[in-house]
């Protein structure tokens, strides 16, 4: 067994683990942290797959990003050190069944089916690779899809703006 | 323990969709709820790499839909934010519960 393989249980255990606290916890405050370290055992493992580009925007955008606009949004709307209050146990049971249910299905058809590989020059995932042809407009090119993804976000700040600074309700 | 290849991959990501499913089905809370969602998402894209690393590797089309994916994601936190926040404002509570009515 070599330390890559080590590294790679011990990025699937971090991610995993705090997965499971991040829905679990009772603390919302903590759930937002343990996701944090969920989405950075993910980013690790991209790094182990050799996706660095991935693995960068990973941190860059959940990391750094999103995680931030939830901690943020936690400051906003919730009273500080407050526990969630408890879920009722049948409910909590038949989630946890349905989700056990579901797994085992996915992981009995992973198990069944054979994969089949394309084969072929394996094409390196370089940043050069990678911008060359996110922005190219020959077959395979990918420059339509990233204009219309811009658009989507131009559209989503705008909509972020018009949602959260509503005016006021008028004073009776 | 076997040297990690597709499968495992796969099982990281299916066994992390479900933690998300079930983060969804049993929170009460609409930030939570969010969480879960961001969990499945991730859970998507690992999907996308795996294969893009072990089957389809003489092409990049899932590390890019995993880059869109990403982006998409990112403008649907910003949104449910912004929800979430205005919600509060009106019902100053953000539990789904006290959100029944689709009314201001």
């Amino acid at each position: 067994m070599s330390g890559s393989t080590i590294i790679f249980y011990l990025l699937a255990a971090l991610t995993l683990v705090s997965a499971v606290l991040a829905v679990t916890t009772r603390m919302i405050f903590r759930a937002a942290i343990y996701l944090l370290f969920s989405l950075i055992g993910i980013a690790g493992i991209y790094f182990w797959l050799q996706y660095e580009f991935i693995a960068a925007v990973q941190i860059v955008v959940y990391v750094g990003g999103i995680v931030v606009l939830i901690i943020f949004s936690i400051f906003l709307t919730q009273q500080a050190g407050d526990e969630l209050p408890k879920q009722k146990m049948g409910r909590q049971l038949f989630s946890a069944l349905a989700a056990f249910c579901g797994l085992a299905l996915v992981l009995l058809q992973i198990a069944q089916h054979a994969f089949v590989e394309t084969g072929g020059e394996v094409v390196a995932p370089t940043v050069a690779n990678i911008g060359n042809q996110m922005l190219g407009v020959n077959d395979g090119g990918y420059a339509l899809p990233f204009e219309v993804v811009s658009i989507l976000l131009l559209a989503a700040l705008v909509g972020c703006i018009v949602i959260a600074l509503k005016s006021k309700p008028e004073q009776t | 323990m076997m040297e990690p290849g597709l499968y495992h991959m796969l099982f990281i990501s299916a066994t992390l969709f479900f933690i998300g499913v079930y983060g969804f089905f049993t929170r009460r809370n609409l930030v939570t709820m969010l969480m879960s969602v961001e969990l499945v998402l991730n859970s998507v894209n690992l999907n996308f790499i795996a294969f893009n690393k072990y089957l389809w590797y003489d092409k990049m089309d899932g590390l890019f839909f995993t880059i869109f994916v990403i982006a998409i994601a990112a403008a649907e936190a910003a949104v449910a934010i912004a929800i979430i926040i205005n919600l509060y404002r009106s019902h100053n509570s953000i539990d789904v519960e006290n959100a029944e009515e689709l009314k201001y």
